[in-house]
């Protein structure tokens, strides 16, 4: 477990006792016994951090690590040294330079940054979430980083630069929805990575720099085992794809882009047949090299080949009468991904007849009802299905409708997620599905036209959701849409105890309908909502949750500025960016963003400076930084310890490990009543 | 399907003008785009079109999703101005959308090319990028020459010779005409062996022959459509 390059745990500085001091983050002094400094620091209990450190090794969930080193000082110190990877769920809740000093040993960072509203135009698009600051702390820290999973962050070139550069056993890069960088930043990864397993772009806007990156990967055999490029709009070199692919033996996962012709893929496929997971590219034949070829190669023959093959995505442009190459296939997918393909229903219900063992389905609504019916028919292993809208406007005709809803709820009873465009539904067919379904735990209906009734009784869609949170007992996401009144957030306050994330647009009456759910929903985390009629009262009730939460977005509601002062003000450790309008003379007051969010390291220095405002409280600034994080984590500590009995005696000798369930139990408790821990 | 034999003849009038550029005009439902370029002036029967014929012209003339839904409902109230952000589709996926709705094969130029009819006194030109599948080309060549029928479809679609009424009686057998095309190669091939996108790409210039010319046609393309196979 111990890299060579950390210093060995007798040698290692130990943190200062101090509790004033800014950097140690640790629990309060009086509560611990174990002292800290080496001088001091008994037989026993160097033996117990070697046998803790055995021990919290083999811990992998984050909840658990989380829990874990809240029980001590020690019990810190340990998991801390022992915690690989780090999942930082909002890259502004703290500072590169905390995670540094507190995790020596990080060998793999997932990062989260901008809210997902972001995706829809909402947010100026400099708002920030740059990994800069990041990689650069992390060049010098952890030199023997391996993995970064970034999600809606600002990444440019030459971050990827250093992260080339600097880490020179680094083998997973995995972009999803990232910008700011290009095919040139990625030539570099390409060619300076040389352990590089995993290069996964996904839905990623990647600038086309017309650098030849396929050619940059090193000429001998590679260890890439995934290797994902499906949003890259740019074509590629083909030649040196196929050169690549062939000296890549331990290749599983292949994304091509749309600039991979149904001939470049088919020659792929004969030379890589031990693919589990491909995205086709185009799915088109090119024009040039078909008529060059005599003879239409055998693409059914490719596929029969690709025994393997259980994850099929691609058909960028799709030419349908080639479909039933896939045929051969069919029987073994597990997932599969139309969702860049306007198929009709005649042409899809063949394929889908065959794919018994589905389980992933993602699709545009061109499949009709009737296909979704085919669906229900026969991939009774479903668990996820996302039915996007081909023609994303507000007034378009919708293909699909409750009955495919209704079609799917009685076919896919195992099914856990669900994702649904469409431009009418019903209470019934939502309700069926809330009986059908028990082990729904995501919920996302989206019908398209804003405030719109159930299309046969006319009411609103109240009914629907309430059913679905009172029926689906494990569900923690929900996306509501439609006509919905207050009673619908009722509902969702009185039902929905394990949601963690919720999204509103365009619903509710008054302040009550998101008072019910502040109120209501312990463990609410993410929460974003548009277009409602929600203002001050409403923001005031959820105080008391603010801190226990990631984020909270509301815009086009009806906040005020003052209002956002006096939250900010009242929550010295929640940054509360409001954003305005810049033509806001007539009123001044009006919030058009409010993204807030907990914060260990205070406002962040590096915001747009217009139209965004944003407020701190003021109290803040007259206090040292020290003073503050201190006083967060002291008002944390307390809140969670509040009601467990103190732990006396320290946990010297080996009577620890048999105090750990009593300790364990106590923090269940203590979760249970909806505290939560630091961490996030 | 002798109901098909109404027809607009007041559209197939002739005229000595060129037969103009755009025959296939994308005028929402109506038949505008064939009367002004088929102006033949015979000044036959001027029966009213039959609903079949109207239904025709809207799939050649309404290929995209706005025409046919305003085609279908003029009462449709004007679209709601759209809302930033809403439906919540990505942008990364609208933009891919997008590029999905062009054209297959790529490139957003026209393919247009020469139509000869055996007998008819002028050629059209037609753009082949306009039409999705063999039977819509097929329908837009019967309403512009109206007497010409796809072999696969056996004569449901025979239509009233506008020439002469020496061509009333081939039309019953319905493979009296045989639509041929030339390929890049320069081979003469008959319509319908290959995948529609294909031929689209592939397609030089359309003839409609003579029965009697076509079964010496017959041998030379089979032998071609077995050596790509």
């Amino acid at each position: 477990m111990s890299e060579d390059e950390s210093p060995p745990l007798d040698l290692r500085p130990e943190p200062p006792c101090s509790s004033s001091s800014a950097v140690d983050s640790t629990p309060n002094k009086s509560r611990n016994c174990i002292s800290s400094s080496t001088a001091s620091q008994t037989f026993p209990d160097h033996v117990l951090e070697n046998v803790l450190e055995n021990v919290l090794q083999f811990l992998d969930s984050r909840c658990d690590r989380n829990a874990a080193s809240l029980v001590c000082k020690l019990w810190w110190k340990v998991e801390a040294l022992t915690r690989s990877e780090v999942f930082i769920g909002n890259c502004y809740a703290l500072s590169p330079a905390r995670l540094t000093q507190r995790f020596k040993r990080v060998k793999s960072l997932v990062l989260k940054g901008k809210p997902r509203f972001a995706d829809f135009n909402l947010m100026p698009p400099d708002w920030g979430a740059n990994f800069a600051p990041w990689v650069s702390t992390m060049a010098k820290a952890y030199p023997w980083l391996e993995k970064v999973d970034l999600k809606r962050i600002f990444v440019t070139d030459d971050d990827l630069a250093l992260v080339a550069e600097s880490f020179p056993g680094f083998k997973e890069l995995i972009l999803v929805c990232c910008e700011g960088f290009g095919t040139s930043g990625i030539a570099i990864v390409a060619n300076k990575c040389r352990k590089l397993k995993v290069l996964d772009l996904i839905e990623s806007e990647v600038t086309d720099d017309e650098v030849d990156w396929i050619s940059c990967f090193p000429e001998d055999v590679t260890c890439l085992e995934s290797l994902a490029f499906d949003c890259v709009e740019a074509p590629i070199n083909f030649k040196a794809l196929e050169g690549l692919v062939g000296r890549s033996p331990f290749l599983k996962k292949l994304r091509l882009n749309r600039f991979v012709s149904l001939e470049e893929l088919h020659r792929l496929l004969l030379g890589a047949p031990q693919l589990t997971s491909l995205g086709t590219g185009s799915f088109s034949h090119d024009n040039e090299a078909h008529h060059q070829s005599e003879q239409e190669p055998d693409y059914a023959a490719a596929f029969l080949a690709c025994k393997s093959v259980v994850c099929l995505s691609g058909f960028r442009e799709l030419m349908p009468e080639y479909l039933p190459a896939i045929f051969p296939v069919c029987a073994n997918l597990t997932s599969l991904n139309f969702s860049y393909a306007n198929i009709s229903p005649d042409m899809f219900k063949p394929i889908i007849h065959k794919c018994h063992k589905l389980q992933v389905f993602w699709a545009l609504d061109s499949i009709c009802d009737e296909g979704l019916q085919a669906v229900a028919a026969t991939c009774k292993e479903l668990r996820e299905l996302r039915i996007f809208p081909f023609d994303p406007r507000e007034d378009s005709e919708g293909p699909v409708s409750e009955l495919g809803l209704q079609a799917i709820s009685e076919g896919c009873r195992k099914l856990e997620s669900i994702l649904y465009f469409c431009q009418r539904m019903t209470n019934a067919a939502v309700i069926a599905m809330s009986e059908n379904c028990p082990e729904l735990t995501v919920f996302r209906l989206c019908i398209m036209g804003r405030h719109r009734p159930d299309h046969v009784t006319g009411k609103p869609m109240d009914e629907g959701f309430g059913a679905i949170v009172k029926n689906c007992k494990k569900l923690t996401r929900l996306a509501v849409s439609g006509l919905l009144t207050d009673q619908a957030f009722r509902y969702m306050g009185e039902y929905g105890k394990l949601i963690r994330t919720l999204s509103v647009a365009f619903a509710g009456d008054s302040d009550m309908a998101l008072r019910h759910v502040l109120e209501g929903c312990p463990r609410l985390q993410k929460l974003e909502i548009r277009d409602s009629p929600f203002g001050d009262v409403a923001l005031r009730s959820g105080m008391h949750r603010y801190y226990n939460m990631r984020f909270v977005w509301m815009s086009a509601c009806s906040l005020s500025k003052g209002c956002c002062k006096d939250v900010a003000r009242a929550m010295p450790n929640l940054v509360v960016e409001v954003i305005g309008s810049d033509d806001d003379d007539d009123n001044r007051d009006y919030v058009e963003t409010l993204y807030m969010y907990r914060s260990l390291d205070g406002p962040r220095k590096d915001a747009p400076k217009f139209p965004l405002l944003r407020e701190k409280a003021p109290c803040i600034s007259d206090r040292s930084c020290s003073e503050v994080e201190q006083a967060w984590v002291c008002l944390q500590y307390q809140r969670r310890y509040s009601s467990l009995e103190p732990l006396r005696g320290g946990t010297g000798g080996v009577k620890a490990i048999s105090n750990y369930g009593l300790v364990l139990e106590g923090m269940r408790r203590a979760k249970a009543r909806g505290f939560s821990d630091v961490s996030h | 399907m002798m109901g098909s034999i109404e027809l607009n003849l007041r559209e197939t009038e002739l005229c000595l003008g060129l037969p103009g550029g755009d025959t296939v005009a994308p005028v929402t439902g109506n038949k505008r785009g064939f009367l002004e370029t088929v102006d033949l002036k015979l000044n036959l029967n001027n029966e009213p079109e039959s609903k079949e014929r109207s239904t025709n012209h809207d799939v050649v003339t309404s290929v995209s999703k706005e025409k046919s839904s305003c085609a279908k409902d003029p009462a449709k109230p004007p679209a709601k101005a759209q809302v930033v952000g809403w439906p919540p589709v990505r942008s990364y996926r609208k933009n891919v959308m997008v590029s999905c709705q062009k054209p297959s094969g790529g490139t957003d130029a026209a393919a247009f090319v020469k139509v000869s009819m055996d007998g008819a006194p002028y050629l059209r030109k037609v753009d082949l990028k306009m039409y999705k599948s063999y039977d819509e080309l097929s329908n837009a060549l019967s309403n512009m020459f109206s007497s010409f029928t796809m072999g696969k479809h056996g004569g449901e679609e025979g239509m009233i010779d506008f020439m002469n009424e020496r061509k009333l009686m081939d039309l019953v057998n319905s493979w009296d005409y045989v639509p041929s095309y030339e390929d890049k190669d320069g081979d003469w091939m008959l319509v319908g062996d290959v995948p529609w996108p294909m031929f689209v790409d592939t397609c030089k210039r359309l003839r409609l022959m003579k029965g009697s010319d076509a079964i010496g046609l017959a041998p030379r393309a089979m032998e071609k459509c077995k050596s790509r196979a």
